[in-house]
């Protein structure tokens, strides 16, 4: 049984114009201890997906799926209290921006030690001893001062280490990482991949890495998705999507990649097609034409 | 302009530096804060020089320098052969027009009242005495140049895709003839195929107009495509400083190896390498 189970969704925003389909028809499964990588340009639904299954998403949206299983359990049909039970605690996430995904009133401690009172219900003594045993885990410096430091006086990097003690606090059944070093400089960025790839290796939760980044998914992925405005390109091993890559767009991302120039100029994606790639086979067709 | 020899130099920077004041409070001295702490290179005509380093190591400080937005606190800039006079109020409109600049943000760098067209005609309306057709021929032509259309040229900036806009910010940066461009992170906000457009039309341009670039980025795979030559900053000095080829092949300061190190790799034998080295490991 998959971890997480998600078939056919669709996600779509009521704009002035109509609907708009921001994910149209994917289905994505993770397995226990596995890492799934998806991958996209902006504007691909990669992020909506994910947060469709966090439910965090805006009353406007409608949300449809044949199957949203979490360990087996429909999420869909949880209630809100069910639901807010579920997620920051079996299902956690990581978002991109760090110091803007902290509450700047309050300091980390206070952050870190609400999530182990509302999930878990610690004693005040507990909450705090733990709270420090997981800001050493995430390798924060003199984590009993930075219990009373406020987001604004650390670094990007930092608050990502706290942003990430944060979700594993509750050992999280299943992380989702949306683009979590994309703010941050190249050498941290790498220490925070580092981290992330470390602690799901010693925890064996599932990880769903959501990047634009070929380079991240390289380094960190078992298996990628490919998507492309709100559809599923191609999903593939990590290897024998680079090696191999079966769908048009994943083959354009690839020869667009500057290191992967060949001659003075760049391949560009429009070189492959003209903004209308073909979806792959298992990605539902049924529905194409939605963004004609 | 292509019957300029391309050995010349085209800007020399001689130890340069800049520092900030931070303001003290009640008790607490003021502080100095070395930015750039004494920097110098020279870069040829039509060449391209990047400039690599992480947040706050001083690489954007140096490009507000050579684009004389900020005073150097020492040290002497020489472009095209001429020292530059940074003193306020000594600046010409010469100078200006010969240096321009674009920046990261291609949603922060435009005015979102401007039109397109009065965004790309506004330098031409400062510096010259142009008459309003001939600028609105110009601003036509170079969105033409930049792979944009005229029907774009009574558009507002919010009409546009991030793409879009940052060849609207190179079009305007254009719009002088300006012989040296510097790029501050031009293509990081950018999509991976869209940022291939934007560097393949730098390139297309540079050798169009024989433009000097000073590239600055974090991004290494992007600056192997791009540089001719490279200079890594770490905390307000250049810790290396040489032709792409000698950086990449034989980096030699500790800070180099260490973010050569820390870029991701996407060729299929070290991914190969990490599968089997994870496979080892849940094996033990």
């Amino acid at each position: 049984m998959s971890l997480l189970q998600i078939d056919n969704l669709t996600v779509e925003f009521e704009t002035s114009t109509g609907w708009f389909r921001a994910v149209d028809g994917v289905s994505v499964s993770v397995d226990k201890a596995e890492v799934l990588a998806i991958v996209g340009e902006s504007g691909s639904g990669k992020s909506v997906s994910m947060l469709a299954v966090m439910g965090l998403l805006p009353d406007t949206a409608k949300i449809t799926a044949d199957r949203m299983l979490f360990e087996g359990k429909d999420i869909q049909s949880l209630s809100g209290t069910e639901r807010r039970k579920l997620i920051g605690k079996d299902i956690a996430m990581i978002f991109q921006e760090p110091i803007a995904s902290l509450n700047p009133c309050f300091t980390v401690g206070f952050q870190i030690e609400e999530v182990l009172r509302i999930h878990l219900g610690l004693g005040k003594k507990e909450r705090r001893a733990r709270a420090i045993e997981l800001f050493k885990q995430v390798g924060l410096p003199n984590p009993e001062e930075r219990m009373n430091a406020f987001p604004h006086q650390m670094s990007g990097g930092q608050c990502q280490r706290v942003m990430i003690a944060i979700a594993i606090a509750c050992n999280p059944k299943l992380l989702i990482a949306d683009e979590p070093t994309t703010a941050l400089d190249v050498t941290i960025q790498k220490q925070i991949l580092d981290l992330i790839m470390d602690l799901q290796a010693r925890t064996g939760m599932g990880l769903i890495m959501i990047t634009h980044d070929m380079g991240v998914v390289a380094e960190t992925a078992d298996r990628v998705v490919v998507q492309y405005k709100g559809r599923k390109m191609e999903e593939a091993d990590v290897l024998s999507l680079f090696e191999n890559p079966k769908s048009n767009y994943t083959k354009a991302l690839l020869a667009a990649l500057p290191e992967n120039a060949t001659g003075d100029r760049l391949t560009t994606v429009s070189a492959f097609f003209d903004g209308n790639p073909e979806p792959a086979p298992s990605a539902g067709a049924s529905a194409a034409g939605a963004f004609a | 302009m292509s019957d300029v020899k391309t050995t010349d130099t085209m800007l020399e920077v001689r130890d340069i530096k800049r520092d900030y004041e931070l303001p003290g409070g009640f008790m607490k001295p003021k502080k100095t804060l070395h930015a750039v702490k004494g920097v110098s290179f020279s870069l040829e005509r039509g060449k391209t020089l990047a400039i690599v380093g992480e947040s706050g190591c001083g690489k954007s400080t140096l490009a507000r320098m050579i684009t004389f937005i900020d005073e150097p606190t020492s040290g002497e800039l020489i472009i095209d052969g001429k020292k530059m006079d940074t003193r306020p109020g000594h600046l010409t409109s010469e100078m200006r027009q010969k240096v321009q600049i674009i920046f990261q943000n291609p949603y922060g760098s435009l005015n979102p009242r401007q039109k397109i067209g009065d965004v790309l005609g506004e330098p031409l309306a400062i510096n010259t005495d142009m008459s309003a057709n001939d600028r609105r021929d110009r601003a036509t032509e170079m969105l033409i140049k930049v792979g944009l259309g005229p029907e774009h040229y009574n558009r507002y900036p919010h009409m546009f895709s991030g793409g879009q806009r940052q060849r609207i910010a190179i079009a305007r940066a254009l719009m002088m003839n300006p012989k040296l461009l510097v790029l501050d992170e031009p293509v990081s906000a950018l999509d991976l195929s869209v940022q291939a457009q934007v560097l393949n039309l730098l390139a297309d341009l540079q050798d169009e107009f024989n433009l000097t670039y000073v590239f600055i980025s974090h991004d290494l795979s992007v600056v192997r495509y791009i540089a001719d030559e490279v200079m890594v900053m770490y905390f307000g000095e250049a810790v290396e400083y040489g032709t792409r080829d000698e950086v990449f092949s034989n980096p030699k300061h500790e800070y180099t190896q260490t973010l050569f190190k820390a870029t991701p790799k996407a060729d299929v034998e070290s991914i190969r390498a990490r599968i089997a080295a994870k496979k080892a490991a849940s094996a033990a």
